[in-house]
């Protein structure tokens, strides 16, 4: 075995305990950072198989900004998740039933099999050699040319994202003071105050 | 191109021992234990969103394990697009979670059937 494999073993262990405690946790705080833990994982699988980009992207992306949303919106909500965990000992059985079954299933890709005849051919953009173009490189050239259409439109799910996000969450308080700048400019010395002739012995 | 050859081998040999199914392996615990924790809790929506991810995750996996495995970078781009839609769901989920959660003072599922015909 070779320093790769090992690495392959650790980041594999790394990333299947990290799902396995996110979904076990107690507590949503350790849930959120033992998925950040596989995240780490999977960015270490993703360097193994020589996609940095995609490798670089994950932390960034997921680990720097998902993960962060998640933890964020865990502390921000003060719930009962001792309420919510109650259940979990009943549903426990069909849970198992359902991952146990579906584990056998996926679990024939370590039978027999082989890559179909055209599937050298069916190809639709090779990867160049790793000693001509780094793999960010030759990633640029086939996602700006063969899938500009879908880049863009990446770029307006994102939009439309962001723009929901706000709708959904923006929230006008009816009775909290703001500074009116315009208003403040505008103001003269005829209607910031009243001069009040008072008479001696009375009051206002 | 030159390097290609057998495909049961990986491009890179030298670099890459462990075979495409170890990889698969890993995404295939990976997606089962994102539909166990979507069974599990049932209840808590913050748990199901990052169940979700996990299982995007995994997607994720065999895409770039198969783009490395045959040469062919098309795996990787679909990753980038998987992880954009996926980051716009986490942000959408999220708001509406805390919106739910003003509304109702509670993120528990079950309650939510106020749109029941």
């Amino acid at each position: 075995m070779s320093v790769a494999d090992y690495a392959f073993y650790l980041f594999a262990l790394t990333t299947v305990t990290g799902g396995f405690f996110t979904v076990m946790a107690r507590n949503p705080v350790h849930s959120v950072l033992w998925l950040i833990t596989a995240f780490v994982g999977a960015t270490g699988l993703f360097v193994l198989l020589g996609a940095e980009f995609v490798a670089m992207l994950l932390m960034i992306v997921y680990v720097g900004a998902v993960a962060v949303l998640f933890l964020f919106v865990v502390m921000m909500l003060d719930v009962d998740f001792a309420e919510l965990k109650a259940e979990i000992a009943q549903s426990l059985p069909i849970a198992m039933l359902i991952g146990v079954v579906l584990l056998m299933e996926l679990g024939t890709i370590f039978g027999t099999w082989v890559f179909a005849d055209g599937a050298e051919a069916a190809r639709q953009s090779i990867t160049p050699a790793i000693s001509e173009i780094h793999n960010t490189e030759a990633l640029g050239l086939v996602l700006y040319t063969d899938y500009i259409l879908l880049f863009q439109l990446s770029g307006l799910i994102l939009l439309v994202a962001m723009i929901g996000a706000i709708v959904l969450t923006l929230r006008h308080r009816t009775n909290v003071k703001r500074q009116n700048v315009i208003a403040q400019m505008h103001r003269d010395p005829a209607q910031a105050m009243e001069v009040i002739d008072v008479k001696p012995g009375q009051g206002l | 191109m030159e390097g290609v050859g057998d495909l049961r081998h990986p491009r890179r040999e030298q670099d890459i021992m462990v075979g495409l199914e170890h990889y698969l392996g890993v995404a295939a615990a990976l997606f089962v234990i994102g539909i166990f924790g979507l069974f599990l809790n049932r209840k808590n929506v913050i748990i199901l969103l990052m169940s979700i991810e996990l299982m995007l995750l995994a997607v994720n996996i065999n895409l770039v394990a198969f783009s490395s495995y045959l040469g062919d970078l098309t795996g990787q781009v679909f990753t980038l697009f998987v992880l954009t839609v996926a980051a716009a769901e986490a942000a959408i989920g999220l708001a509406i979670l805390v919106s739910f959660f003003r509304n109702r003072g509670s993120i528990a599922v079950e309650d939510v059937n106020v749109m029941k015909g």
